[in-house]
């Protein structure tokens, strides 16, 4: 056991079980998994991405690559870091990427092999052979962890907030700037993705104001608790930064039990980042072995969780700053034996801090080896300049600072370029593009001091911009700040072994050295072709690693080798909380009509239909097939009398003097001559002369007109009418109302309709008098109706419109009073059996962006003598271009009952000797008629119209069958049923 | 997600809208009159140009209001354009 004997804000008294790769384990509440198991000992927690390699735990916060599991307790999570990951009662994890166990992992002979697996290895070993042979073997041992294979059955949720500041993050430069803006009485929303306010002073022994850092933090929050102008949340994550001061932010476990995660979109006036820095590793050969850890982070283990992860340590170190935490160590029990020091000559302030704790500093060297497979036992030391002071130091445990990275990640999403900042050594936040500041350590102000001065200016500064009054306060702040004096050291690459630069993607030294030697010279090229920084970790903690390595290779400065895009997310985010609450039948609300519970609970089968709205797709009666079923229903409204829900058919309202105007422009007929009472069939182009939708129009009275349009086109055909009233056309004078969700539409048609309306209670004499494409206003059984006499079946057909309210009843009394006739439901399948004997031409199917009217066989409904109307012109191009077009036809196969795909290809009859057979065409739609017992179809055919009675071959994944091209129209050609 | 002043509704989220292209592009009063590379010039062909651009557009999921604002295709910066219609 590695847990001291005290110390620690854990709570002792709470013991806590888990489990780790099937072992169980014990830890405190307040620990981590990644500190529970460092208490236990246990020091390998995973293996690499690529060769395999044993890893541990590397750091205590956000920025681990290393310590990455699967959940298995909670879900089936992948790739949790272990650093960031509360212990909770029963939790159960397993290492990632080894198989079949942690301690014995088969692929690490991909470290034995490593000289076959170089940067680039995939593109150029596996380009030139067929990928898809390989993909197979790679896919299986690819990649990190494994998806999850049980649905995620909890809650999720996206909220809006608007804020005058949104702070990110509550350490010590996020809570004094909250604590300045706060006083200013601006509304300040405070985010901290830890549990716990403060920062890496959550980690840290640091004093302010004599008192120990955590009691400041304290007071500052018991201070912001009592102002009404400022909120917090804990355990939320500010995930990316995005265009106009939007950021989105990951809220775990919110005090709502119910909700796992919640999604916080939030604006605010002005952004302040104060993320904070994490450290950055050594690079040095087997610099990746477990015990290899972060100097702040052992500190953080000792002081938050009472964990010694070693016993003998090394320290290597380029900054002073890693001095600080010595006395931490050696008072853990940790013998620190050595401090191995970079820098030709070291400060006084921190030589005399190794003298005090008898630490012997050997300044000038670096680290270039650590022997130890799973985990260290010594390291290798040798002076910068040549092989002088070459020694051994035997260690379980080797502390490493290379400096200290801000986390410019945020305000590199908001379109900022993070600039080098040479004093420090590092990429700090560069001129801000967005209402945002930087501050503290994310802003390259690394010491205590300077975060709180940081802090409280640019939180005062802040108020008084959004024009709030500014108290007079004291700043001053006093800590126990030690200096940095950081300087960049990057070693030649010496053979030795792996220097890792980017430990989760499994990128060294000698791969940045072989891009180079390759010829890729951008920053942004070499990550691509090494994958350096592109893991799920972004580079938090190597990009500056890989930069300075690439400057010093090719000879440039940091700043002119420039960093990388950091990309949203800052960390991976569960599709959970993207989703919120729109999964299921929430992604899209399906859209009901009155009817569609009816449908429901007679047993139709139900299917989407356009516009969102899921419609009958046929009506199974028992022991019937679908086949059967729509035979029945298309016999039905052939020779009886069928039903049919025509509810979600777009309808407008048009009021105005210019209405016809308005339908002359948008139509290619003419509508100036429509009698009141009448209706005339439309054709509606685009302005590149396609078919955009056809329907009726129909003149209620002098000035008030009413479109119905088709289902799917009904918000384009709206779209496209307000653009052009409110953009092109002001000057007409027309009101537009979109009334489809206002009418219920049920629409009785076959012989016997007339027969069956009448039994309902509409007058007969109406109904005999009544002509094709004419509407009147009436009254059924006390409803108020208009009834228009259109048909989309081919057969005598009513369309009765009531008040959507009404619907429902209007349908249940023309069912009551069809039942002696017979009458029918029908779906959307029997009516597309229906549409295609009749040859409709449908703008969704037949219309495929390159038919035109012409070649849909609609040039009847056009009236080029027009002026204008939208899509004129582009029709006059289509002609005066001429050449070939692919037109409308019937299809009959020699083959009765062909099965035949919608989409086929058509081809000529005879094979070709050679190559493929020329492509003609392709079947738009097919279908068994059981009015003329025989399978037909349309189809788009190149030249089709001049082609009536050739044979053609139709080839399509149910097989291959000769047809004989006919017209599109296989029943009643003449219209004579739906004009009776 | 920019953020789109409507002139009837304030601020709101651009998923609220459609864009509409191009204000510059307005149809042509007569296109009998244009030669057929003019009018495929009309359809097909915007500016697309870098910097402030004059747009279209539509909030389809609101007040159904279309209107013109000045938008910055680098920065996304954007201001209500000074005229109706440009």
């Amino acid at each position: 056991m590695s847990r001291l004997s005290s110390g620690g804000a854990i709570d002792r008294r709470q013991v806590i079980n888990f489990r780790f790769n099937g072992t169980s384990y014990t830890g405190f509440k307040g620990d981590t998994l990644a500190s529970a198991l460092l208490a236990n000992g246990v020091r390998v927690v995973g293996r690499s991405f690529k060769y395999h390699r044993p890893r541990g735990v590397v750091s205590c916060g956000i920025e681990e690559t290393n310590a990455l599991v699967q959940l298995r307790s909670d879900l089936d999570q992948p790739n949790i870091r272990a650093t960031v990951l509360p212990l909770v009662e029963g939790l159960e994890a397993e290492s990632i990427n080894c198989w079949p166990s942690v301690n014995f992992d088969v692929g690490a002979i991909n470290g034995w092999l490593a000289p076959l697996f170089p940067a680039g290895f995939y593109y150029k070993t596996f380009m030139a052979k067929p990928w898809d042979f390989y993909s197979r073997f790679i896919r299986r041992v690819a990649g990190l962890g494994q998806v999850p294979k049980v649905a995620d059955t909890n809650s999720y949720e996206r909220v809006h907030h608007h804020v005058d500041v949104l702070v990110i993050g509550a350490g010590p430069a996020g809570l004094s700037t909250t604590l300045a803006v706060a006083r200013t009485g601006a509304r300040v929303l405070l985010i901290d993705d830890q549990s716990d306010p403060g920062g890496d002073l959550l980690f840290d022994t640091a004093i302010i104001d004599q008192k120990p850092a955590l009691e400041w933090v304290k007071e500052s929050i018991e201070t912001l608790a009592q102002l009404d102008n400022v909120s917090r949340l804990q355990n939320t994550i500010a995930t990316g930064y995005y265009d106009h001061n939007l950021v989105i932010a990951v809220q775990t476990s919110p005090d709502e039990s119910w909700i796992r995660e919640r999604l916080w979109h939030i604006r605010a006036k002005q952004v302040v980042v104060a993320t904070g820095a994490v450290e950055r590793p050594m690079v040095f050969a087997n610099n990746d072995r477990p015990g290899v850890m972060l100097c702040a982070s052992v500190a953080g283990y000792i002081t938050r969780f009472g964990v010694q992860p070693g016993k003998r340590c090394v320290l290597f170190t380029n900054n002073s700053r890693a001095y600080e935490y010595l006395s931490v160590l050696q008072e853990a029990g940790i013998k620190v034996v050595e401090i191995v020091d970079c820098r030709e000559s070291v400060d006084d302030d921190s030589l005399k801090i190794a003298q005090l704790l008898n630490i012997p500093v050997v300044a000038g060297s670096h680290v270039v080896n650590v022997s130890g497979k799973k985990m260290v036992r010594s390291v290798t030391v040798r002076s910068i300049n040549g092989d002088a002071n070459l020694h051994t130091v035997s260690c379980d445990l080797v502390c490493h600072s290379g400096g200290w990275n801000p986390l410019v990640h945020l305000q590199s999403h908001s379109g900022a370029k993070p600039v080098y900042d040479s004093e420090n050594v590092t990429f700090i936040p560069g001129k801000p593009i967005q209402s945002e500041r930087s501050v503290g350590a994310s802003n390259g102000r690394f010491l205590l001091s300077q975060c709180i001065t940081d802090g409280l200016e640019t939180g005062q500064k802040i108020g008084v911009e959004l024009g709030y009054e500014f108290p007079e306060i004291s700043f001053e702040k006093q800590t126990n700040d030690v200096n940095y004096a950081v300087e960049g050291f990057w070693a030649e690459d010496d053979n030795t072994g792996k220097a890792f630069v980017d430990y989760q993607n499994d990128v060294t030294r000698a791969d940045l050295a072989l891009a180079m030697r390759e010829n890729f010279q951008s920053i942004e090229h070499i990550k691509r072709y090494t994958t350096a920084g592109m893991a799920t970790d972004q580079g938090k903690m190597g990009n500056p690693n890989v930069i300075g390595i690439v400057a010093q290779m090719s000879g440039t400065s940091m700043t002119a080798t420039g960093t990388t895009t950091y990309r949203p997310p800052f960390q991976p985010v569960s599709f959970g909380v993207i989703g919120g609450m729109e999964r299921g039948a929430l992604i899209i609300p399906a859209r009901t009509t009155p009817i569609t519970e009816w449908n429901i609970s007679h047993g139709a089968a139900m299917n989407e239909a356009g516009a969102n709205f899921r419609r009958p797709f046929y009506y199974p009666k028992s022991g019937e097939s679908m086949q059967d079923a729509m035979n029945r229903e298309a016999l039905a409204t052939r020779n009886g009398c069928a039903i049919y829900d025509a509810t979600p058919l777009g309808k407008f309202e048009l009021h105005g003097e210019d209405v016809p105007e308005l339908l002359n422009r948008v139509y290619t007929n003419s509508f100036s001559d429509l009698p009141i009472g009448q209706g005339r069939f439309g054709l509606m182009l685009r302005e590149d002369g396609r078919l955009m939708d056809d329907g009726v129009t129909f003149r209620i009275d002098d000035n008030h007109y009413l479109m119905s349009c088709g289902t799917g086109a009904a918000p384009v055909v709206l779209g496209h009418m307000e653009r052009l009233l409110q953009t092109e056309w002001q000057d007409l004078k027309v009101y537009l109302i979109n009334v489809s969700a206002g009418w219920a539409n049920v629409c009785v048609c076959g012989p016997l309709a007339r027969e069956v309306l009448s039994g309902a209670g509409m007058d007969r004499e109406l109904l005999d008098s009544m002509k094709f494409m004419q509407i009147k206003t009436t009254k059924v059984a006390g409803f108020d109706v208009r009834v228009a006499r259109v048909s989309y079946t081919g057969e005598l057909s009513f369309e009765i419109n009531v008040r959507r309210r009404d619907g429902l009843q209007l349908w249940e009394l023309f069912m009551q009073a069809g039942k002696q006739h017979d009458i029918t439901p029908i779906g959307s399948e029997t009516s597309g059996v229906l549409r295609i004997e009749k040859g409709f031409v449908s703008p969704g199917i037949e219309g495929d962006n390159i038919t035109n009217p012409y070649d849909a066989g609609l040039g009847w409904v056009i009236d080029m003598n027009k002026p204008d109307f939208i899509g004129k012109r582009s029709l006059q191009r289509d002609l005066n271009i001429g050449g070939e077009r692919q037109h409308v036809v019937g299809l009959l196969p020699d083959d009765h009952n062909a099965k035949i795909a919608d989409g086929s290809a058509l081809v000529p009859v005879q094979a070709p000797t050679s190559g493929n057979p020329e492509f003609q065409g392709h079947v738009t739609a097919a279908c068994y008629s059981p009015t003329l017992e025989r399978t037909i179809a349309l189809a788009l055919l190149k030249n089709g119209k001049n082609r009536h009675g050739e044979n053609i071959r139709i080839s399509g994944l149910e097989g291959s069958f000769t047809a004989t091209v006919t017209k599109p129209v296989f029943y009643d050609p003449r219209g004579e049923k739906m004009r009776a | 997600m920019l953020l789109i002043p409507c002139p009837w509704c304030g601020q709101r989220n651009e998923d609220e809208f459609m864009c509409g292209g191009e204000s510059a592009r307005v149809r042509p009063d007569d296109p009998a009159s244009t030669t057929d590379a003019q009018w495929s010039d009309y359809l097909y062909n915007s500016t697309n140009h870098k910097g402030v651009v004059r747009e279209w557009w539509w909030h389809v999921n609101g007040c159904t209001k279309w209107f013109v604002i000045d938008r910055d295709t680098v920065t996304h910066a954007i201001q209500p354009a000074s005229e109706e219609i440009s």
